[in-house]
């Protein structure tokens, strides 16, 4: 197979104005953003876009030829319903090109009440094969999903082939080792968590504490880690904390680690994966450039030789730089890691 | 009030499946739910196995479930399910959206586990219309969050054909990931885990470095270090609605758990009492029913 010219949708994330423009200014092919309340995964204080915001980014976008998708991809209970509602339709009254979407009841209302939308099952939607895919492409005409971060490459490959919808993976950013959508342990120690609060260990219930033995990072009073002088101390997620299982002290179940497929990008294109998403809507302008730059340089140098693709150094380190505990992982692409 | 029994989480021994249900033949549980949720790898029943015991149960009169994989990741695992959707001829437990699809497409009823996403009356409906009749909440939600996904239901006319059902005792089934993490504890890759979940019948306690239980570490599962015990909130959810509590096996005293909310549920002489000292031991959890944080007791 001719490698040559095959390309995938750079999808890039964008807390802010100044983040969304990082973004279109070094590559992206697609924005996605969220409003300024719980309806997304990342409702972090002063994140996010508000009306006049979402339309200046819209309009940026329209003018360099980028799309801009809206996520909607929490959880809505009855008392707070009519705010999901009211942002499909903010979402469709702004023309997003698309709504990345995890509810089942939002993705009804928003399949009833707005038949043009184009609508992404979210990863938060937790879906990791054929069959549940099938399911929401037949009741809502899902056109792409987003898998989680649990398939290892091959398993990737074997949905690919059997696929009712785009694919869209994520290339970069802030590993989950959990089935996104479906790990409640943010809620279980602090009473938020991704579905329910878009917020996983959130920083309202986050202390730092000095003492004699390090510092100690904690999770409403449950310690998660402690950092001699030193170390580099990381954000006290609670699956990257270390404990204590049978007597041995580790990080039990993940090390603070960044994911990076960059390697992977002919595999990826060849399997005929639509699009790469990069993370970190939480994270600042800069990073966003740098991170949408080296992946922007990466993804056309594969257009333009195929197969001989082979990563550059000064990216691997690029993105390095950027990442958690400055290390990088395949993740579950990669089968050993599971 | 019926009182069901989960299907068992955990990797046991041949034996010690069997000896369990047989216990459970003469239980006051009302619904059993039987089979793997977690890993493809445990195969000490094989489906045949497992039918023997469905049949045996009917036979005492239980209702009996089939619980099927919380996680498909491979096509191997997909057609496993498609055919235990063909061929099982018991209602099934639903815990990933593959097993949803398989059900609806034959226009089978089935259960929703709670590891699908029901957060609202519209997703619930969603799902009946599908072909649910009856759902586990989500162990993260609330009684106030039930009581008005329970009203919703009603206003939209449909909350008399469906069942609620709610995790009641036991560790709370919190993740899933790809990875293993009892083969992580010792060492060995996922795919040579040398079936280690054997060595542990209630999971391998994972604690802070302050010796407080936080997790229990099942295979690819995560739960919650401490049990979830809803007894006292027996009464409370009667009056919500709810039509059935889950008891989630373990190793040990289940069937005394079964027997704690069977007195309560028959309102026996002397069982506030059996409220009152289940409210205080320690190692217990209640919150996320009080929409508090759920490793807290209220």
């Amino acid at each position: 197979m001719n490698t040559v010219g095959i390309t995938m949708e750079l999808v890039c994330p964008a807390g802010s104005l100044p983040a969304f423009k990082a973004a279109v200014e070094n590559g992206a092919d697609a924005v996605y953003i969220g409003f300024r309340d719980a309806t997304n995964a990342r409702h972090f204080t002063g994140l996010n876009f508000n009306d006049s915001k979402a339309l200046q980014a819209l309009e940026y976008a329209r003018n360099c030829g980028v799309r801009l998708f809206v996520a909607i991809n929490t959880y809505p209970q009855p008392h707070n319903w009519p705010s999901w509602q009211a942002a499909v339709d903010r979402a469709a009254e702004l023309g997003a090109d698309a709504l990345i979407v995890a509810d089942l009841g939002v993705l009804e209302y928003a399949r009833e009440n707005h038949p043009q939308l184009n609508l992404h099952l979210s990863v938060q939607g937790s879906a990791t094969n054929a069959a549940a895919l099938s399911f929401y492409q037949r009741h809502f005409g899902i056109r792409r999903a987003v898998l989680p971060r649990v398939l290892s490459l091959a398993q990737v490959r074997q949905l690919a082939a059997n696929c009712p919808v785009d694919l869209e993976v994520f290339g970069f950013g802030s590993l989950c080792i959990m089935a996104e959508g479906r790990c409640h342990l943010s809620s279980y120690v602090t009473a938020e968590s991704p579905n329910t609060c878009g917020a996983c260990s959130p920083a309202s219930a986050v202390r730092w504490q000095e003492t004699s033995t390090g510092r100690e990072s904690r999770l409403n009073g449950v310690l998660i880690d402690r950092f001699k002088n030193g170390d580099n101390a990381g954000y006290p997620t609670l699956c990257k904390g270390r404990f204590k299982v049978e007597n041995q002290i580790y990080h039990a179940l993940e090390e603070p680690t960044s994911l990076n497929t960059l390697t992977l990008i002919p595999q990826l294109a060849e399997i005929g994966i639509k699009a790469i998403k990069i993370e970190g809507r939480q994270r600042s302008p800069a990073y966003v450039a740098q991170v949408v730059r080296v992946w922007r340089e990466a993804l056309d140098h594969y257009r333009e030789v195929g197969d001989l693709f082979s990563p550059k150094s000064e990216w691997m380190t690029s993105l390095a730089k950027v990442s958690e505990g400055s290390q990088t992982t395949l993740g579950a692409y990669s089968r050993p890691w599971q | 009030m019926k009182l069901s029994l989960g299907p068992i989480l955990y990797y046991w021994p041949r034996q010690q499946v069997n000896d369990f249900y047989q216990q459970v033949l003469d239980s006051p549980a009302d619904i059993v739910y039987l089979g793997e949720t977690i890993c493809p790898k445990r195969q000490e029943l094989r489906q045949s196995d497992w039918l023997e015991l469905a049949a045996e149960l009917l036979e005492k009169g239980k209702e009996v479930v089939l619980s099927t994989l919380a996680l498909i990741e491979s096509r191997a695992d997909l057609a496993m399910l498609r055919k235990l959707c063909d061929h099982s001829g018991c209602l099934m437990e639903a815990n990933d959206m593959a097993a949803v699809e398989f059900l609806s497409e034959r226009r089978l009823p089935f259960v929703a586990g709670s590891a699908i996403n029901i957060y609202n009356a519209r997703s619930l409906r969603v799902l009946h219309r599908a072909g649910l009749k009856r759902w586990v909440m989500p162990v993260e939600l609330s009684r106030d969050t039930l009581h008005g996904i329970l009203e919703d239901a009603r206003k939209m006319g449909f909350a008399d054909q469906i069942e609620t059902e709610i995790f009641s005792h036991g560790r709370l089934p919190l993740a899933y990931s790809a990875r293993c993490f009892t083969a992580r504890s010792r060492n060995l890759p996922k795919d040579d885990c040398q079936l280690s979940c054997l060595d542990y019948p209630d999971g391998i306690p994972l604690d802070t470095r302050e010796n407080q239980s936080l997790f229990t570490l099942n295979g690819i599962q995560t739960q919650s270090g401490d049990v979830h015990n809803l007894l006292p909130a027996f009464h409370d959810m009667t009056g919500i609605g709810v039509d059935i509590l889950r008891i989630s096996p373990a190793s040990k005293g289940t069937m005394e758990v079964l027997t704690q909310f069977d007195q309560v549920r028959r309102g026996e002489p002397g069982s506030d009492g059996i409220i009152a000292r289940e409210h205080s031991t320690s190692g217990l959890c209640n919150g996320y029913w009080y929409g508090q944080a759920g490793m807290t007791l209220r």
